[in-house]
């Protein structure tokens, strides 16, 4: 994909948006939300890289976040790390996971199912040795305390997390556009439509599906220091929840894999869907059968979700055009 | 020499199929390798290109030894292999199929742009540029193999059956294309079952029946050698030809 | 400690078998389904809730003791899964293997989310006149509902069993498994067949979720509990593999149990997924190998 003048001017556009946002949003509870959609999109994001490019689907991705999480947060409370640091380890933490579980899974040949269910099993794996060492805090968790200042990543209004949050997206943005440009995002995308014949084109398959998981694993680090330092508390169910791995997948899914803007798209989405679904029936599980029913939906009759309805839509609009 | 293998074996179980097979290809030329169904020819290749480990043997290209390399790095050596079943990337357009093939050489989205544009050109595939794969007809299937491989800038080709499936005259016309390919200077072995086309493209032939080489040498003498006639007929077919018809 | 250990042996593996042979159970559907329509139900764990909550609400409200329930539950859970396959899954899927496992996700969080807003998160067990009673080994009190789960498993995984090997509905199936367009050819019905699999795949879980209410509990997320290790015994058993499903139950059942008591409750859980994670880098074709 090549980006044309308009679509430059489009994003140049919502990004000016989303930085003057909070000049017009009073409320802060609107600007919450608007936080927590582009935490989603960020990480489905990370998703995206090795789901959607690469086609490796993961139902684990949240081991990356929890280690992260855990990563910067001990660092924290046991050293005294300020978390700007921190979220450097986390991210390298993060990094170094997608090389294990990279490296064993795909060295082994581990391919579409076996892949999600192993990498299920590693974020269990994490969760119960999260729950039962010491440094961890083990079923306790560690509590943050609250000292608002940069260099602890920690904000006293939710505009400097808005803007964090805000950063992140910006960072997973410029690294899908990367990819859609470079030499090394066209070999994901040959790997995901034909492994075969990649390799059989001279590109090192495991070498950069192992990248593709660091990189995932990197920005998934860098999201669980986002989350300890947001909400000051993190435990083994919260870090390696089954949740996370779900919604970051399903975002990317509804929005649109292998796209850039799809993982954005799918959070703004869903969040509608949500605040929609709350507004009719306010009861806890509502918009997850809502979420559900969308899934599978999307999977069954539009592959390429959202964004690819939409690019669809424009295709004939130029066909009718011309 | 372009390519030696020497004692090649390969088994699967307790099941022999490719049993010590020497063949050469040298630089400039197109060698050819035929056989009945089930030979053992596609094993053979797969077995050359690092895609199957081979049990026994040596296999050298350019004069060294690229056994037991993976098939990237063989690429990367300049040997690239097609696929019988033809492997497109299925959602993108050619362009992108032909670009994968030309990032091989390069990291510079721009110049892998234009080699595959060149590419494309050489094999008479311009107007699909922007097709996506899994919308091109057969015959174009098969270019667009040829034509991802030769992005890879190769000293040597295995083509794997391009020719299978296609009408008399496309067949004439991808004869030309490989024609053209080896006067710029690329070595091409290929498996083929089209004769016509064994007869028109190649130098040499290879005879593969059963895992094991039984004939060698010009089209024309292989495809009159008894031997090969009755691994392709069955026993007795050379003497029945050789008598008239008469047994 | 270590004689501790020892003395406490013999009472963990029998434990661990008597869980082992639901954990069979649940695995053989799992299997199954694989080993004949080769995709992945995710939401194995979702439906065996639904059948421990059907079980609980038969208790409940008609008083219908678990076990003499398996005989609704059981053909309930086989028409619920004929139907969300013939008319569901079958219809939805094609394509690439991660799809179908994508759209069982997306069926288990509908599940386990209806669970939720229908019968409320909290967990709910139920106790029988005789719950409490129980044999006298010496070593071990085994309760009554441990011993008779663990003997309706087997029953039931014996009469499956036969179903596979002696009746003409079983040859079907194993012939679709082998070669589903020979199959296809030689007139049987393979999405019928197929529905049928999925069918006899959740009445599996329909027994195993009656036989496990006595002796857990169940709340929406029970079925997550039980889906990992389910997994884990297909995979250790190998994927298609009946006999392999009934070995693997016992020993993840026993390994489960005996892991606990020598690394205590929590981190005895990592067996588990350690033992997932390392028969698929390792042998990703399981331990017992051949299929249905």
């Amino acid at each position: 994909m090549t980006f044309s003048l308009n679509t430059i001017l489009l994003i140049l556009l919502g990004l000016l948006t989303a930085i003057l946002a909070p000049l017009g949003i009073s409320s802060k509870f609107q600007l919450d939300v608007l936080t927590l959609i582009f935490f989603t999109a960020y990480i489905g994001q990370s998703w995206n890289i090795l789901g959607g490019y690469a086609g490796q689907f993961s139902f684990g991705g949240v081991m990356f976040f929890g280690t992260g999480a855990y990563t910067s947060s001990i660092l924290l409370t046991s050293f005294g790390v300020p978390p700007i640091i921190g979220i450097f380890a986390a991210i390298f933490m993060g990094a170094f996971l997608g090389l294990i579980v990279g490296y064993l899974s795909f060295r082994s040949g581990l391919r579409g199912s076996y892949f999600a269910l192993i990498t299920l099993a590693f974020a269990e794996l994490l969760r119960v040795l999260a729950n039962s060492v010491e440094f961890t805090g083990g079923g306790v968790g560690l509590f943050l305390t609250y000292a608002p200042g940069l260099h602890n990543l920690q904000f006293n209004s939710p505009t400097g997390f808005y803007y964090f949050s805000l950063v992140l997206l910006v960072i997973s943005l410029v690294i899908a556009m990367w990819l859609e440009r470079s030499r090394f995002g066209a070999q994901l995308v040959a790997i995901r439509e034909n492994e075969d014949a990649a390799e059989a084109l001279g590109i090192d398959t495991l070498k950069c599906k192992i990248y593709a998981i660091m990189i995932m694993g990197g920005m998934g680090g860098a999201a669980g220091t986002f989350y300890a330092q947001k909400y000051l508390y993190i435990d083994p169910p919260i870090s390696y929840s089954i949740a996370l791995s779900v919604e970051m997948l399903l975002v990317t899914i509804v929005g649109g894999m292998g796209t850039v803007f799809g993982p954005l798209v799918g959070s703004f989405f869903l969040h509608i869907v949500n605040e929609f679904a709350r507004h009719f029936i306010d009861t806890p599980g509502v918009s997850l059968i809502v979420y559900g029913f969308i899934l599978i939906l999307i999977i069954s009759f539009l592959p390429n979700g959202l964004v690819g309805l939409f690019h669809r839509a424009r295709k004939k609009k130029d066909d009718n055009d011309a | 020499m372009m390519l030696e293998v020497k004692g090649l074996t390969k088994r699967f179980g307790g099941l022999l199929a490719v049993s010590a097979v020497d063949l050469e290809v040298a630089k400039g030329e197109i060698v050819s390798l035929i056989g009945p169904n089930g030979a053992g020819k596609t094993t053979l290749f797969a077995s050359i290109s690092g895609f199957l480990k081979p049990d026994e043997g040596a296999v050298n290209l350019d004069g060294r030894s690229i056994i037991n390399l993976k098939s990237h790095k063989i690429c990367q050596q300049g040997m690239v292999r097609t696929f019988q079943i033809t492997q497109p990337f299925a959602t993108l357009n050619t362009l992108e199929n032909i670009m994968v093939g030309a990032y091989s050489n390069t990291s510079n989205k721009n110049i892998a742009q234009l080699n595959a544009e060149r590419v494309a050109d050489i094999l008479g595939m311009t107007s699909l540029l922007y097709q996506t794969a899994d919308g091109l007809t057969v015959a174009a299937r098969k270019r667009l193999e040829l034509a991802r491989a030769l992005a890879t800038n190769p000293k040597l080709l295995l083509l794997d059956e391009v020719m299978a499936g296609l009408n008399p005259t496309e067949i004439d016309e991808i004869v030309e294309v490989i024609k053209g390919i080896r006067d710029n200077g690329v070595t091409i072995f290929l498996i083929e079952h089209v004769m016509k086309a064994v007869v028109n493209l190649s130098d040499r032939t290879y005879v593969l029946n059963d895992g094991k080489l039984i004939a060698q040498g010009t089209p024309k003498s292989v495809a009159s050698d008894p031997v090969v006639i009755e691994a392709y007929l069955g026993h007795g077919a050379a003497k029945m030809m050789t008598n008239g018809g008469k047994s | 400690m270590f004689s501790e250990v020892v003395s406490l042996l013999p009472a963990g593996i029998i434990n661990g078998l008597m869980f082992g042979a639901i954990y069979a159970l649940v695995a053989l559907g799992l299997t199954l389904i694989y080993g004949v329509l080769h995709i992945i139900n995710f939401a194995h764990g979702a439906m065996l809730m639904l059948a421990m909550y059907m079980a609980y609400f038969l208790f409940k409200i008609l008083n219908i003791d678990p076990y003499v329930a398996i005989l609704i539950v059981t053909p309930a859970g086989f028409v619920f899964g004929y139907t969300i396959y013939r008319w569901g899954i079958g219809k939805l899927s094609g394509g690439r293997d991660q799809n179908i496992l994508l759209i069982t996700l997306g069926l288990s969080i509908i599940l386990e989310n209806s669970a939720l807003v229908f019968f409320t998160g909290d967990q709910q067990t139920i106790s029988l006149s005789y719950s409490y009673e129980a044999f006298d080994l010496g070593f071990l009190y085994l309760s009554y509902p441990k011993v008779i789960s663990f003997v309706a498993s087997l029953v039931i995984c014996l009469l499956l069993w036969m179903l596979m090997t002696l009746t003409d509905l079983g040859k079907a199936i194993r012939a679709v498994a082998k070669q589903r367009e020979g199959a296809r050819l030689v007139g049987i019905d393979v999405e019928h067949v197929f529905a049928v699999t999925f069918g006899i795949g959740v009445a599996c879980l329909g027994a195993a979720g009656c036989m496990l209410l006595p002796i857990f509990y169940v709340d929406p997320y029970t079925g997550n509990i039980f889906v990992i290790v389910a997994f884990t015994i297909v995979v250790l058993g190998g994927m298609g593999s009946i006999v392999g499903a009934l070995l693997g139950g016992f020993i993840i059942g026993i390994t489960e149990s005996v892991g606990g008591l020598i690394l205590g409750e929590s981190l005895g859980q990592v067996g588990i997924s350690l033992i997932f994670i390392l028969i698929l880098i390792f042998r990703p074709t399981g331990i017992f190998g051949s299929k249905v």
